[in-house]
Formats: structure tokens, C-alpha cells, sequence
């Protein structure tokens, strides 16, 4: 294995942990402040057709991604009401976000375009094009040389190799999902806000004494979640893809969730959760089976390790994830 | 609440009266979804040919879960709908175990298998390996790198019988090629996960595949999408795919499942039954396409040698080994 395949296997890994990354911060927001959301999945899956769909009407990217976040908000604000307002079971009220998403997303999508649940393929301005970097080897150079991109990056040096394939060439959602990372950190660790935030999912009681309404601050987390999971969702159709296909998120929210355990409910640990499970994606897509002596590694066992490890976590055997103490409990101030 | 009570009484009662009074035939589509672009969609556009040619209307429904496929049969069989077809392998033992309770009613099965077909059930299959041969050669004989790729769905036997057929033709052009198979996954999800198809094909341009051959449903569209994008050329499957990127799609394998479910619409009461229906390419049930979206990738020393090969196989000259015959094949380890 060359240096170039561990740098393929890399790249493909940011691809697939972002959107990951996003939904598990999604999550993060929310569950911090004491609103479980397994209804990530939905979100993210609603905000995939509505970003497709808006981008191949419009044409333009930028109006699907705000579509797209908008079916996402719509979808917590549901959320919202359900858990928070009228004190439901949140877990209920997730499942049916999930069920409703993967439904009406086909629904929709047979109605307008009539090309059996999906939209139609993206063009060049409905899509997030990738970004490169200056002075990286792209599709531009190849095209000047008339070689493939793949040769022109064999030949380079290892510096322009790293630059060129792992950093560059990425479309710029990855980058703001990079970002989002430290950014969450700040809020939630560095912010006034986000000790109140942690406050409320760990004793909302205390918050409320505090004069600190806890409804909008749990209401103010959940939306965060929904513009979180519409960005994921987005860059699943607009980005990653050309279109939206109908339960394209193919289990990706719970992944996340199980990232969000993983991580012990951290924006850092999310981060290297998320890359982590991307990683193992990554390598099962690149390798068959793996041998290591005389021992072969199935690729069924590195696509169920992300749940294996998650089980591991929860049941305690590196460490204990400890879930926010209000999580899953409505509140209901005294009177 | 009594009027309520009135409305779905009156409403079943039309219900059934409405399952009685006509024969329809009915189509049951598999996880996919009818409009798959795939296998579904041409069972789906072979049905509407019917329709449309007979003025005749036919029951369906879309399977959304497993639990479904004996409670769709038995509700068919119940309203009277005949004959029933039945889309994909997953179809055979609900139909073997619900046959026997219908004896008048034919059913119809698509892609499955059972060792010993019951007299009302017709099973259709496909020659798959002897069209995926065809478009492997032409896949051979496109690729400049000497590698070329094979995307399936999920992984079950079906997917290897094509993706085995597709390898022999790939190496009886050229015997030094490589052939890198993935599989997108071992759940019915591995069929819409067009993200993870977009990654396998872009793992395998990585490895020098520049020919792709997607059997893999949904996921399909990714492996065409990500193939268009990084300019190789891509395989479709089932239907005709060359249109979805002009140009860029080398040929499709065509699996003439429209044919199959028009031809036992079509038969309807006559329909043979107790009988298993093989149809290879002698019977145009499998092959590959050429219309104006590809004719300027297949050239005319491909088109020959491939129609070379199919006279051969029809003849019986070159034989095409199955996956099934050994549960294992002879030019690629999966």
C-alpha cells in the first residue's frame, strides 16, 4: 500500500464523515440541552429532497441549501412542539419525523417530477462544485495536459500529493463543517449561552429558578439542530450527489447518533468519532477484505464496527458515556 | 361515529364487490420502488405497454417492507386478480407458500428461484451472465488503463451471476485485465445509496478502473453520476441507462423484464404454468444497448466482436459460466 492509497483512503473518509459530522453536531445541540432527536435521520433525509429539488428548479445551489435547511427547520419545529410544548415522548416523536420524511420526501418528489421519487439530475450551477485551492492540481490541469487527474497527482511531489488530494478539491461545506466544529466548542464551553444550554439539559430545574426560561432554550437547541441536519442533508444531494434518490441517507442519522455516543456527547470527540466511523466506511469501500497474516477481515466486520464500538462505549468498558441527566425527560415547572 | 361507521362499510363493500367483479391482473413491485430506473421501472413499463395497448388495468403495489410481500399475495389472490406477477427473487417462497391456498389463481415470479415449481406458478428468469459477458467485452475493449470495475448492490447470489458473467467477458478480450468488484452491502439499503456508490466508484478510478459496470439498483445512479463527473465511461443495468448522461454511459445490459411481464399480461388465463421460463439472449431476454446517446462510444470493431460472441453463445459454441451452477467463478473472486 502506497503512501498515494492511504492519501485516497483519507480523502474519501473526510467525504463520507461530514455528513456524519454535521447530524452528530446537530445532535450535540440538541441532546445537550435535554431534547433526545433520533429523528436526525429524517432531517437530514427531508432537507436532501427539498435541497435537490429547490437546485434543479432554481438552478441555483445556494437557494436549495436554504430549501433545504427550511424542510429541516420545519421538521424541529415538529420536534419542538411535540417534545417540548406538549411534553411527548421524544423518542416517539423522532420515529414518527423519520417515518414522515422517508414517506413524504417520495410523496413530493413523484408529484412534481414525476420521475418515481427523485429529482431530476443537478447541473453545473446546482451543485457545490468543488473548491481548488491555488496552486492544487485539479480537473483544470488535466484537462490542459491531457492527462488523467490521477497521473498528474502520481507524478507530484508528496507535499503537493497531501495538498492537492486531501485538502483541496473538497466542496466548501466541508470546510464550514470543519469549522463548525471549534465554533460549537466555543459556543457551548466559552459562551454564557452555552453554559445555560448544558445547564438546561443536565438540571432544568435550576435553570428555571435561575429566571432563565427553559422552553426557549431548549427551542433555541433544537432549531440549531435543524439547520445542522439541513446542511448535512444538503450536502448529500447538492454536494456528494447530483440529485436527491429516494431514503438516500441510508442510515446515516443513526450512525451519527452512535458517533454522538461515541464522542460522550463532546464537539472535539465528535469530530474524531465522526472521522473515525468515516475512516472504517472509508477503508471497507477501498478494500474488499483486508488480510492480516493468514487471518482475512471481512467487509461486513468494518461496516458494523461503528455500532460495535458504540455498544462497547455504552456498556462501559473504555470509559463511561454519560448522557446529559434531564435527556429524555420533558420538563414540567412546578406549581 | 355511526356515519362514519355507514361510509367504510359502504366503502369496503364497493371495495369488494369492485376485487370480484373483474379479473384484473395485478404486479407486485419489490423494495426498489416501480420507478427505480432499473429492474422495477422496466417491469413497471412492460405492465403500462399493456395497459395501454389492451385499455386493460391491472392492480399494484409497491412493497415497503418484508413483512408485506405474503400480505400483498394473499390480498391479490383474495380480490380475485389474475394472473399475479411477482418482482425479484425475495417474491419466490411467499409465492411458493401461497400458490397452494389459490389453485385458480396463476402466479407469476420474476427473477426467483424454486426447486420445485407448483402448477400455478410460472418463474422467469434471466440469462444475466450471458449479457453481462457481452458488456464485458465491450468494457475491456474500451478500457485504456486494462481495468475496469464492477459495482453490485447488495451482495447475494443474483449480483455475483452478474458480476461473474461481466468478469469472463472482461477477460476473454483481454486475459491480463483487472477486474475490481465491490459490493455496496449486505442490507436491501445497499440498493438507494447512491453516496456510497459515488465513493466505490471513485476508490476504483482511484485503482486505475476506468470502466464501471453498476448492477446495484439506486445505487446505481451514483455510480453513473461520479463516473460522468470524473469523465470514464460507466455500464448501466436492467433498463436502458444510456440517457441518464449522454455520452458518457458506454452501453447498458439489457434484462428485458418489460418483455417478460407484458408476455404474461398479455397470456393472462392462458398462461403456462408448472413451468420454469429461461430467457437468455436466443430470446432477446438479455443484451445490450445501442441508441444515439452511445453510439459514438461503441465502435464498429466492438459492435462486431460482441455480435460475434452473442452468435456464439446462441449457438451453444461458447458457453458462459454461471455463478450458480458452482457458487463460485471462474475469472473473479468476490
Amino acid at each position: 500500500m502506497d503512501f498515494l492509497t492511504v492519501l485516497q483512503v483519507l480523502d474519501s473518509t473526510v467525504r463520507l464523515a461530514i455528513p456524519l459530522l454535521l447530524a452528530c453536531l446537530a445532535g450535540l445541540y440538541s441532546e445537550r440541552a435535554g431534547i433526545f432527536d433520533i429523528g436526525l435521520e429524517g432531517k437530514m433525509l427531508a432537507a436532501a429532497f427539498f435541497a435537490g429539488a429547490i437546485a434543479a428548479v432554481s438552478g441555483n445551489v445556494w437557494v436549495g441549501l436554504l430549501a433545504g435547511i427550511g424542510a429541516s427547520l420545519a421538521l424541529s419545529v415538529v420536534h419542538g412542539v411535540a417534545s417540548i410544548t406538549f411534553r411527548g415522548n421524544q423518542l416517539i416523536s423522532g420515529v414518527a419525523i423519520n417515518m414522515l420524511a422517508a414517506g413524504v420526501t417520495v410523496l413530493i418528489a413523484q408529484d412534481w417530477f414525476k420521475q418515481g421519487g427523485r429529482t431530476p439530475s443537478l447541473t453545473e450551477d446546482g451543485r457545490f462544485q468543488p473548491l481548488e485551492w491555488p496552486m492544487a492540481i485539479g480537473p483544470k490541469d488535466a484537462e490542459e495536459t491531457g492527462q488523467r487527474l490521477s497521473e498528474l497527482i502520481t507524478e507530484a511531489s508528496i507535499p503537493q500529493q497531501i495538498y492537492s488530494e486531501l485538502l483541496s478539491g473538497h466542496s466548501i461545506i466541508v470546510y464550514l463543517a470543519i469549522l463548525a466544529v471549534p465554533l460549537s466548542a466555543w459556543v457551548l464551553y466559552g459562551t454564557r449561552f452555552g453554559l445555560r444550554l448544558r445547564a438546561v439539559g443536565e438540571n432544568p430545574a435550576s435553570v428555571d429558578t435561575a429566571g432563565i426560561s427553559v422552553v426557549r432554550l431548549r427551542y433555541t437547541a433544537v432549531l440549531i439542530c435543524g439547520v445542522l441536519c439541513g446542511i448535512a442533508g444538503a450536502y448529500l444531494a447538492t454536494a456528494l450527489q447530483a440529485g436527491f434518490i429516494k431514503d438516500m441517507t441510508a442510515g446515516r442519522g443513526f450512525i451519527a447518533l452512535a458517533a454522538l455516543i461515541f464522542a460522550k456527547w463532546r464537539p472535539w470527540s465528535a469530530l474524531w468519532a465522526c472521522l473515525l466511523f468515516g475512516l472504517l466506511q472509508a477503508i471497507a469501500v477501498r478494500f474488499q477484505s483486508i488480510e492480516v497474516g493468514d487471518f482475512v477481515i471481512p467487509v461486513q466486520l468494518m461496516e458494523a464496527l461503528p455500532y460495535i464500538l458504540t455498544v462497547v462505549i455504552l456498556a462501559g468498558f473504555v470509559g463511561r458515556a454519560v448522557p446529559p441527566r434531564a435527556g429524555g425527560e420533558p420538563y414540567v415547572k412546578e406549581r | 361515529m355511526t356515519l362514519m361507521k355507514k361510509f367504510l362499510g359502504a366503502a369496503a363493500a364497493v371495495a369488494l364487490t369492485a376485487g370480484t367483479a373483474v379479473a384484473d391482473p395485478a404486479v407486485i413491485f419489490d423494495l426498489g420502488g416501480k420507478f427505480d430506473k432499473s429492474f422495477n421501472e422496466a417491469g413497471y413499463n412492460g405492465a403500462q405497454r399493456w395497459a395501454d395497448e389492451t385499455g386493460g388495468k391491472y392492480l399494484e403495489i409497491e412493497l415497503q417492507s418484508e413483512a408485506q410481500r405474503e400480505q400483498a399475495l394473499r390480498r391479490f389472490a383474495e380480490a380475485g386478480a389474475n394472473p399475479i406477477v411477482t418482482m425479484g427473487f425475495a417474491m419466490a417462497s411467499p409465492v411458493e407458500q401461497v400458490a397452494a391456498d389459490y389453485p385458480e389463481t396463476k402466479f407469476v415470479n420474476i427473477d426467483g428461484f424454486i426447486p420445485e415449481i407448483p402448477e400455478n406458478v410460472q418463474m422467469i428468469s434471466f440469462q444475466e451472465h450471458e449479457g453481462s459477458y457481452l458488456v464485458g467485452m465491450m468494457a475491456a475493449m474500451a478500457s485504456k488503463s486494462g481495468t475496469v470495475g464492477f459495482i453490485g448492490g447488495m451482495d447475494i447470489p443474483l449480483i455475483r451471476h452478474f458480476g461473474c458473467g461481466y468478469a469472463q467477458g472482461v477477460k476473454a478480450v483481454n486475459p491480463d485485465a483487472t477486474i475490481i468488484a465491490n459490493m455496496t452491502g449486505t442490507t436491501p439499503a445497499a440498493w438507494n445509496d447512491p453516496v456510497k456508490g459515488s465513493e466505490l466508484t471513485k476508490a476504483q478510478i482511484a485503482q486505475g478502473a476506468d470502466v464501471v459496470y453498476a448492477a446495484a439498483g439506486g445505487t446505481g445512479v451514483g455510480v453513473l453520476q461520479t463516473a460522468a463527473d470524473e469523465n470514464i465511461l460507466s455500464i448501466g443495468v436492467d433498463s436502458n441507462q444510456n440517457h441518464l448522461h449522454s455520452g458518457k454511459v458506454l452501453t447498458s445490459m439489457l434484462k428485458r423484464v418489460d418483455v417478460a411481464v407484458y408476455e404474461a399480461l398479455k397470456a393472462g388465463d392462458s398462461l403456462e404454468t408448472g413451468t420454469g421460463m429461461v430467457l437468455g439472449l436466443d430470446q432477446d431476454g438479455v443484451g445490450y444497448s445501442l441508441d444515439e446517446h452511445n453510439e459514438s462510444l461503441v465502435t464498429a470493431e466492438m459492435k462486431s466482436a460482441v455480435d460475434a460472441a452473442r452468435a456464439a453463445i446462441i449457438a451453444g459454441d461458447l458457453e458462459v459460466a454461471s455463478y450458480y451452477a458452482t457458487d463460485s467463478c471462474p475469472a473473479l473472486d468476490f
